[in-house]
């Protein structure tokens, strides 16, 4: 495995990542640490639009899995951020099981329409439930780590090593799926659904997989974003955070799983740039870069370095 | 390392020295108290809330710096030191606020922070805001389960919390309505109208026992069209009708709600209808009851404080200073109120010494005497005015104002406000 140059590379800036973390300034650990937890739900968004298909309810997930940490922290009493983790694992699974039963008969606006009014609807809900403390959502416990429970500032440096683990563990598993049978079953759907169920697969089951994967990974993400800024709010359901998502995707291409963790990590760097040297004008810059995207890099960053590779 | 070969012959040796010591001078000369400020400068709540906050706090911080305040603020400063005012948007919901917040305190090596009108975006500063041991602030968000839900050592609300502003208000519908019966009710679908909903009915049931609701509308924040809402309150003959409205929805409620006809029938009461009251003059109705969450804007009392601030604001931004500015001269006068509690004890405060100082410190703001009495000192009470809106020569003004003290209107500590106004108000004093 560790012959693939993309495995090995993320492995080695993994491996990096977790052994800085202690040592870079607590603020750049901490974009850091928001980046890598968008970047799990954008590499959850990478399968599906692998598929062919734009999903813009990656944040239904992304909530579910902050409020199962918040919930499971604040009901159920505990504080182990891997039991936390896994709550929304759960419930995610549970959920997009059955959504994606429903989701995985449609394709292109009408799977990306329908993804998103799931996603309000959550929203919705969250917004009207005073127990979970309205639009003003509620704080997450510290966690703890398997029994050890670092004290103070500490603790971020520990979500941020769990952080980079799982979102390069993920993308060195992913990266190894995208080839798999599988995975190029992906973009088989994507390209003729109709020879793909002659080749005897059925394109749902491909879909619903797809759907019910991104939705873990998604609710991953939300997870540790939750555990990180110690709060979660139903605005992580809002269709503006899947947006985001979708952003990312498209600010990084869709070509490599490095694409989709370097362009979380971009993202969030342009975002907090932005507001600090344009305070009243930050969302008009993130919307240019957008366009910029769009008009000269329609594949992402990532088209960038294929393009200095064929050069050379 | 260069500076080894710098320092090897005499001459050489001498100038280094000298410039090693100016450049250890120059930081101390240059010293500045670095205040991150962080309001609405986009989005629904920037208009109505974040830019009269953002402009009272550069009148205030212009004001501290020149030594142009009166007394007891005339020494220039904070700490001795000139303020410079980092200026953060909170537009982009809390997790976005926690990120800031970090890069302010640990990257720009902010003192203090000042800001948040959100309540969301304050319950998620505070915990983050003890972590990295750094002042903080909260100028203008309203729930009260902030400092209810835990205690904090860096953190402070030097505005009243949110109880107060339908707790008053009901005191002065049972006041000027002694047989209301019935009450409607319009509120956004958020944390905040919700709370203001259920402070205001639980409150009349406790004030008026057998007082019944009518109907409770929650439109969606900015929902911007309430023809179905309009007709369901004219549908129930309530005496009134209660809205915790605010901005941009209190003015399309307002007018839509005058064209059914709705204010011939039921008293408008509107806890947080004093920011609009200049642009709706000739929209609210004579009589409607209007309220500025505390003694600010047209409530606040006449003192030297309040006429430079009234006049200061007037003067650069042409329109008078509304709650939102008050609350945020409020709380940067705190901070220098505190610092200056502080250098008594030791001439170079530090940010510790400066958060002792705070902790159940009194001080005087444009809107009066502001106690930090609550939360173990760290959540402020003030009295609260309530009045009635009349159009006089063209120009709104506020008739019939009625002032409760803090004791009446702000639950006691150890308590939450929801159950103290459950209990029926246990230990005011009015």
């Amino acid at each position: 495995m560790l012959r693939d140059r993309s495995t090995l590379a993320l492995a080695i800036v993994m491996v990096a990542l977790v052994v800085a973390g202690p040592f870079l300034p607590a603020w750049l650990r901490f974009v850091g640490t928001v980046a890598l937890a968008n970047a799990l739900a954008v590499l959850g968004l990478l399968l599906l639009i692998r598929t062919g298909l734009v999903s813009f309810g990656q944040g239904l997930y992304y909530c579910i899995g902050g409020y199962a940490a918040g919930v499971g922290g604040k009901d159920l009493g505990l504080t182990d951020a891997f039991a936390l983790l896994a709550l929304g694992i759960v419930a995610s699974g549970i959920i997009s099981a059955i959504l994606g039963l429903l989701l995985c008969r449609y394709r292109e606006i009408f799977f990306a329409m329908f993804s998103m009014a799931f996603s309000m609807i959550l929203y919705g809900l969250l917004s009207k439930s005073q127990k979970l403390g309205s639009t003003d959502g509620f704080n997450v416990v510290t966690p703890t780590f398997l029994g050890y429970a670092p004290d103070g500032a500490n603790v971020k440096v520990w979500v941020f090593g769990l952080a980079v683990v799982l979102a390069f563990g993920v993308g060195i598993v992913l990266h190894q799926h995208l080839r798999s049978g599988m995975g190029y079953a992906s973009e088989a759907v994507r390209d003729n659904e109709i020879r793909v169920e002659y080749l005897g697969v059925s394109a749902q089951y491909v879909v619903w997989w797809k759907y019910v994967l991104a939705a873990v990974l998604a609710a991953l993400g939300g997870g540790i974003q939750a555990l990180a800024s110690g709060h979660v709010g139903p605005e992580m359901a809002y269709w503006t955070t899947s947006g985001e998502f979708v952003f990312i995707a498209l600010l990084g291409g869709t070509a490599h799983v490095g694409a989709i963790i370097s362009a979380a990590v971009i993202f969030e760097f342009i975002k907090t740039w932005v507001t600090q040297i344009s305070p009243y004008t930050w969302q008009m810059f993130l919307g240019i870069v957008l366009l910029v995207i769009i008009m000269f890099l329609p594949k992402g960053l990532w088209s960038l370095l294929a393009r200095m590779r064929r050069a050379s | 390392m260069r500076h080894q070969h710098c320092c090897m012959p005499s001459v050489k040796h001498i100038l280094c020295a000298a410039t090693l010591s100016l450049a250890a001078a120059l930081p101390a000369a240059a010293q500045e108290f670095k205040l991150g400020v962080v309001t609405f400068l986009s989005g629904q709540a920037a208009g109505p809330f974040g830019i009269p906050a953002k402009n009272a706090a550069e009148i205030t911080v212009d004001a501290i710096n020149a030594g142009a305040l009166p007394a007891p603020y005339n020494k220039k400063g904070i700490a001795g030191m000139p303020v410079k005012m980092i200026l953060v948007d909170e537009n982009g919901g809390p997790s976005k606020q926690v990120t800031e917040y970090r890069n302010l305190v640990e990257r720009d090596k902010a003192d203090a922070v000042i800001g948040y009108v959100s309540s969301g975006d304050c319950l998620a500063i505070a915990p983050v805001a003890d972590e990295l041991k750094k002042l903080t602030i909260l100028f203008d968000c309203g729930a009260p389960r902030v400092f209810e839900e835990k205690d904090y050592k860096y953190v402070f609300r030097t505005r009243p919390h949110g109880a107060m502003d339908n707790v008053a208000a009901a005191r002065y519908v049972a006041d000027i309505l002694p047989n209301v019966k019935k009450v409607n009710g319009i509120n956004q679908n958020y944390a905040w109208g919700q709370d203001s909903w259920e402070d205001f009915t639980k409150s009349m049931a406790k004030l008026k026992p057998g007082v019944e609701v009518g109907t409770s509308q929650m439109p969606k924040l900015g929902a911007g069209t309430y023809s179905s809402e309009i007709s369901a309150l004219l549908l129930n003959d309530a005496q009134l009708v209660h809205s915790s409205f605010w901005g941009a929805d209190l003015e399309s409620f307002i007018q839509q709600a005058k064209a059914r006809g709705l204010y011939d029938k039921q008293l408008l009461v509107l806890t947080a209808g004093e920011p609009s009251m200049f642009r709706l003059a000739n929209e609210i109705p004579d009589g409607a009851v209007i309220g500025a969450r505390g003694p600010f804007g047209v409530f606040a009392p006449d003192n030297a404080l309040n006429r430079w601030f009234r006049d200061a604001y007037q003067k650069k931004f042409d329109s008078p200073p509304s709650y939102a500015s008050y609350v945020m001269s409020q709380a940067i006068l705190g901070l220098k109120a505190a610092a200056e509690k502080a250098m008594a004890k030791n001439p170079k405060p530090s940010g510790e010494d400066i958060v002792t100082a705070l902790e159940k410190l009194e001080f005087e703001a444009p809107s009066g005497t502001v106690k930090m009495s609550l939360a173990k000192g760290h959540q402020a009470v003030q009295e609260n005015a309530i009045g009635r809106f009349k159009l006089q020569g063209g120009k709104a003004t506020i008739v019939d104002v009625k002032r409760y003290p803090p004791e009446c209107v702000n639950p006691p500590e150890g308590t939450t406000a929801a159950k103290w106004i459950e209990a029926g108000f246990p230990g005011a004093k009015c």
